[in-house]
């Protein structure tokens, strides 16, 4: 219904829709055109790395644009593009998995998306006065002596999107706890729902310790404090600490989503139920626990003692016991399964033996005294890649064509779906899997250029050859989006013959998801009653009003004046002009606020009557 | 639509403030809000233990504390978190009136608190010098406890705020679930200033 009625209305209405929307599927598009088109970026930034190095001592790119380059892809492609398209496919997809009618807050979600994309924004207008260059991680005393707005944009950027992130956390957890359906279990509860619900409270506990590190980088650069400051007192291992905290959870962020997408996928295309669904549960519990133990070994060369790099590199290894545990629920889910082969299941597949590589070589660099060899190493690189690439874009790449029949109405083309595939994975293995053999000869990572006859050559050749190949993937799968938009059918309400509830809900999704909420009656709820013969869920409830939230434009509001305090935050160092843009920007955010408290929103309600209209 | 939810004894619920799906989820969101809040300061307390001795040859610790005055601090606060407690008593028994009045005293008393606090650094700026930049500490110590301090003036713009917004139509089912989460707010910046108290300035007077 939604699409029928955005093709009859104007443009601006369309616009003013979006920008005022609290609907938790409207907002999941949004995360994903915001997340895609930060992708785009993320992903050119990275053919510029490697057209640079395709040749000993290339002069493609300069060297001070470079480590703008590096910095900017990492930081573009970890928080600005897996974040948030993760985000949105939690955003369209959880509420309907637990039978919900929306998120638990609404508004907070739609405040939570905008402060991500003015983040994001905030982060790449300093390409025009000179982007970041002191690495994604923006280690200190680097950062802080870094010339220039580049690093005060990072800072910026981030706080504000982290802001954002931190409140999707909350809403998901309060979501999950507060509004499953009748008989929606913990225990009963999909993968994909489970692992939304075990990274929201890692977001809960893992982005504070940035957005503290990230105030201190602000204060040392723009105020003048002292925290990295070795002349008056400070320690710049303050910085990695606080910024590990946060980064090694977060890396759990991004990938148990992930499993949660082929745990699905595993499923319904294997037409079995999840082989060891409860193990699956708390290894997901256990990995998501043990993130928290195991940040110091990004340190290991820091020189914190034989007994921390010990502890601190056993702790990481153990973390390969659940992950292994999931990588045999999976191979077993699969074992004597009905398999259906599609561009969905294809991703899914290719992700086990890719992620198994990311993972053994996560256990190598674990071991604290080999570290020494591999630190900074394109060994790194690769082990990285690997797990980030094989593990979380092939998830959120399986995941767009699972889910797409229920976010945009359209199966996406199966041909054009495979040559996206294995021009993807075949580039992406050319990439990096040489990488792994250019870091043990000792290429260190973020150098500009590299000498000839070093026997480095061939190997960074071949690797930039493969960015290409991952490059024309990602333009046939875009392609594939608009074909498919364009010239294919609406898509059925069940084309996978699923097994849960966001494959129970009407076609197109009404916007208040459910019209009577279902009765969940164990594990796969839409499959229980497949095989029991009904075909559909039953209600749990007669049809009655439905309280619905009302849209609001403050949320855009609101990010737009703490964007504005960005600036002046970043530019009252130069001058006094900029306290205007300060206090200006913040007044506006403080004071959407203060509406937001003191005007009552009640809500309205959708009667009972206008729902049987609707039925018929 | 009907959303008179005004409280009489008749039809009042148990709980007001937990009797919607909002305000359940009102509640519930401001406690994982608190979890988030917690590892924030755990980092600057982190961080503050870090650098507490980094004086850069300026003011130490023992130097600079009075614990007569933070001592003052500490039951201005604790006792507006009693204060608190007895409004939200007042709250479920539907007794707007007295709810208004013991939260105004929380107030009265968070002002009071912040009053002190302003002093205590104006005094270490005039008569030490000791300042955000004079060192790792100045940054450390101003930014922990400026941070609380920042929360207690957040704390008191969102009281006088639903104070003023509410006070001439009573209670009802909406505005119950705000009263008692800014209540929630204000016992975990009681409970962080606990640890400041100890951690700043007890372990830095005999640490």
């Amino acid at each position: 219904m939604s699409t029928a009625i955005a093709q009859k209305r104007s443009f601006a209405a369309v616009l003013w829709d979006y920008l005022t929307t609290v609907d938790h599927k409207k907002i999941g598009k949004l995360y994903l055109y915001g997340g895609g088109f930060f992708f785009l970026l993320g992903g050119l930034e990275a053919l510029f790395i490697r057209i640079q190095l395709i040749k000993p001592e290339n002069d493609f790119i300069s060297a001070g644009l470079y480590n703008e380059m590096i910095t900017m892809h990492g930081t573009t492609m970890i928080f600005f593009a897996a974040m948030p398209l993760l985000l949105g496919l939690m955003n369209a997809i959880m509420p309907l998995q637990i039978g919900a009618r929306d998120v638990a807050f609404p508004f907070v979600n739609a405040l939570g998306f905008w402060l991500f994309l003015f983040g994001g924004i905030m982060l790449n207008v300093s390409w025009i006065t000179g982007a970041p260059d002191a690495g994604w991680t923006a280690y200190t005393p680097l950062s802080t002596s870094s010339p220039g707005h580049g690093v005060d944009y990072y800072v910026l950027g981030l706080q504000i999107s982290g802001a954002g992130t931190l409140m999707g956390g909350i809403n998901f957890l309060v979501t999950i706890v507060n509004m499953r359906a009748p008989g929606m279990t913990y225990m009963r509860m999909p993968l994909f729902s489970w692992t939304t619900f075990v990274i929201s409270v890692l977001i809960l506990f893992a982005f504070p310790a940035l957005t503290v590190g990230l105030f201190l980088l602000m204060f040392d650069r723009m105020f003048g404090s002292a925290f990295f400051d070795v002349a008056l007192g400070g320690n710049s291992i303050i910085w990695q600490h606080l910024f590990w905290i946060f980064g090694h959870p977060e890396v759990y962020i991004l990938i148990l989503p992930a499993f949660g997408i082929f745990s699905e996928i595993f499923a319904t295309f294997a037409k079995k139920r999840l082989f060891g669904y409860t193990a699956m549960v708390f290894a997901t519990i256990l990995i998501a626990f043990l993130g928290f133990m195991v940040w110091a070994h990004h340190m290991f060369t820091v020189g914190m003692g034989p007994v921390t790099n010990s502890i601190f590199a056993i702790a990481t290894m153990a973390i390969a016991v659940p992950t292994g545990i999931k990588i045999f629920n999976w191979l077993l889910t699969l074992w004597g399964g009905n398999i259906t082969i599609n561009s969905a299941m294809l991703w899914s597949l290719a992700f086990i033996p890719s992620f198994t590589i990311g993972g053994m070589t996560g256990v190598m660099v674990a071991t604290s005294v080999a570290d020494y060899q591999y630190h900074d190493s394109y060994f790194v690189v690769a082990h990285f890649h690997y797990v980030i690439v094989g593990g979380v874009v092939f998830g959120i790449l399986a995941a767009l064509h699972y889910w797409w029949p229920i976010m945009f109405r359209r199966i996406l083309n199966e041909k054009l779906g495979k040559l996206a595939f294995w021009t993807f994975f075949i580039g992406f293995h050319l990439t990096f899997f040489i990488q792994h053999f250019l870091g043990l000869m000792g290429m260190p990572r973020r150098y500009w250029v590299f000498l000839e006859h070093q026997g480095l050559d061939m190997g960074n050749f071949i690797s930039t050859i493969g960015a290409f190949f991952m490059t024309f993937g990602v333009l046939v799968f875009l392609y594939n989006a608009i074909y498919s938009w364009l010239k294919e059918e609406p898509a059925p309400q069940d084309p996978w013959d699923g097994r849960t509830l966001e494959w129970a809900v009407a076609q197109p999704v009404p916007h208040y998801n459910f019209k009577q909420l279902p009765l969940v009656r164990g594990l796969d709820a839409l499959w229980i009653e497949k095989m029991e013969g009904n075909g559909k869920m039953t209600p749990a409830e007669p049809v009655g009003d439905i309280h619905m939230p009302n849209g609001s434009i403050l949320p855009f509001i609101m990010s737009l004046g703490f964007f504005i305090a960005g600036f002046g935050f970043i530019y009252q160092t130069d001058t006094d002009f900029a306290y205007i843009l300060l206090f200006g920007g913040m007044a506006i955010a403080l004071i959407c606020m203060l509406i937001r408290s003191l005007k009552d929103d009640h809500g309205y309600h959708i009667t009972k009557e206008e729902l049987e209209k609707e039925a018929d | 639509m009907s959303h008179d939810h005004s409280l009489n004894p008749e039809t009042m619920p148990h709980n007001p403030e937990k009797a919607t799906l909002e305000g359940k989820n009102k509640f519930l969101g401001l406690w994982f809000f608190l979890g988030g809040e917690t590892v924030l300061f755990a980092s600057l307390f982190g961080t503050y233990l870090a650098l507490k001795n980094s004086t850069a040859d300026g003011p130490t610790s023992e130097e600079l504390f009075g614990l007569e005055l933070v001592f003052l601090m500490t039951m201005l606060l604790l006792t507006s978190s009693l204060t608190s407690v007895y409004a939200m008593y007042h709250m479920k028994n539907n007794d707007f009136k007295k709810m208004q009045l013991w939260l105004g005293i929380t107030g009265l008393l968070g002002i009071a608190f912040l009053g002190c606090e302003i002093y205590e650094f104006y005094h270490y700026i005039h008569e030490y010098g000791f300042t955000f930049r004079s060192s790792a500490f100045g940054s450390a110590f101003y930014t922990l406890v400026g941070f609380h301090g920042g929360h207690v003036l957040f704390g008191l713009c969102w009281l006088s705020a639903i104070m003023i917004r509410n006070a001439k139509r009573g209670l009802n089912l909406y505005n119950a679930p705000k009263f008692n989460t800014f209540s929630l707010y204000w016992h975990f910046i009681d409970v962080v200033w606990v640890f400041i108290f100890t951690v700043v300035y007890l372990m830095g007077k005999v640490g």
